[in-house]
């Protein structure tokens, strides 16, 4: 929290903040981190093993395989989200469950789910991207960014 | 076989760093994601994920980061082709895989699953 939010508090609300901080749990880091990298190592190994069989079966190369695997992943995700369980695994896994492309799915599905009450329209169709809408967003601009920097470099004849 | 273990490790690596940032730098999981994206861009733009992707196969491509790259390596294809034009045009070109099924799976789950509690 920034200095000047903190000058707007009241005495009692300052003194609030510092005794919240104090009993706040401490957060158990290097067992988030060795979960984290056990459930993210998973899901990229199991990728890597739909990768080969695309490679294998169906033709793909190196380069392209990986787009039939992330479509694969997403539908394993979807399902696992439908039926409840990779809430569960999320719990247990924090970002090793958030930061791969099933993640991603994970917070499309949910969304599309959790507000299907509100109707189809409005409340599915528009709260489908609503916390993967930033991903979309940041990386959109981003590469475009990065792209036209990339390109300027280029023809100023650098890199 | 080695490809599987090193997939484990950079993805898994990934992981650790995001989870990292959920809980040394306290983001919450859509800011750790948004940054993640952000970087793969970047590190795409600088020609260092490609390299990864060749020796980490799955553990580089699964991972939220690949979309940025992804995002930069279809709008400098492009680019390469129709001109300047290209970096809009071609923006989407690899991740549609990715965003299509997203958005198709993600709708069929909402019609045949009710939301749990």
């Amino acid at each position: 929290m920034s200095n000047k939010k903190i000058k707007k508090l009241t005495l009692t609300q300052q003194e609030y903040k510092v005794f919240a901080k104090a009993r706040e749990p401490k957060r158990p880091v290097l067992k988030n981190v060795i979960r984290a990298f056990i459930a993210g190592g998973i899901i990229c190994t199991i990728g890597q093993g739909l990768q080969m069989i695309f490679m294998m079966y169906f033709g793909f190369s190196e380069v392209t395989a990986g787009n039939p695997t992330v479509a694969v992943l997403i539908i394993i995700s979807v399902l696992l989200t439908g039926f409840g369980v990779y809430d569960h695994l999320a719990q247990w896994a924090g970002a090793g469950s958030a930061v791969p492309v099933t993640g991603f799915a994970n917070t499309v599905a949910s969304a599309a789910i959790e507000h299907r009450t509100e109707g189809y329209v409005l409340g599915v169709g528009g709260n489908m991207f609503k916390l993967a809408g930033s991903v979309i967003a940041y990386g959109v601009f981003s590469a475009f960014v990065v792209a036209l920097v990339k390109i300027t470099v280029k023809a100023l004849g650098g890199m | 076989m080695e490809k599987f273990i090193w997939a484990f490790i950079v993805g898994g690596g990934i992981c650790v760093i995001g989870q990292l940032m959920l809980d040394v730098l306290k983001l919450t999981p859509a800011h750790t994601m948004s940054t993640l994206v952000v970087l793969g861009a970047v590190l795409g733009g600088l020609g260092l994920y490609e390299p990864l992707v060749k020796f980490a196969g799955a553990g580089a491509s699964v991972p939220i980061s690949s979309f940025g790259n992804a995002l930069v390596k279809g709008a400098l294809m492009e680019a390469q082709r129709d001109g300047i034009i290209g970096v809009l045009t071609g923006i989407f070109e690899v991740t549609s895989a990715g965003i299509s099924a997203a958005i198709i799976f993600g709708f069929l789950g909402s019609l045949l699953f009710r939301p749990k509690g």
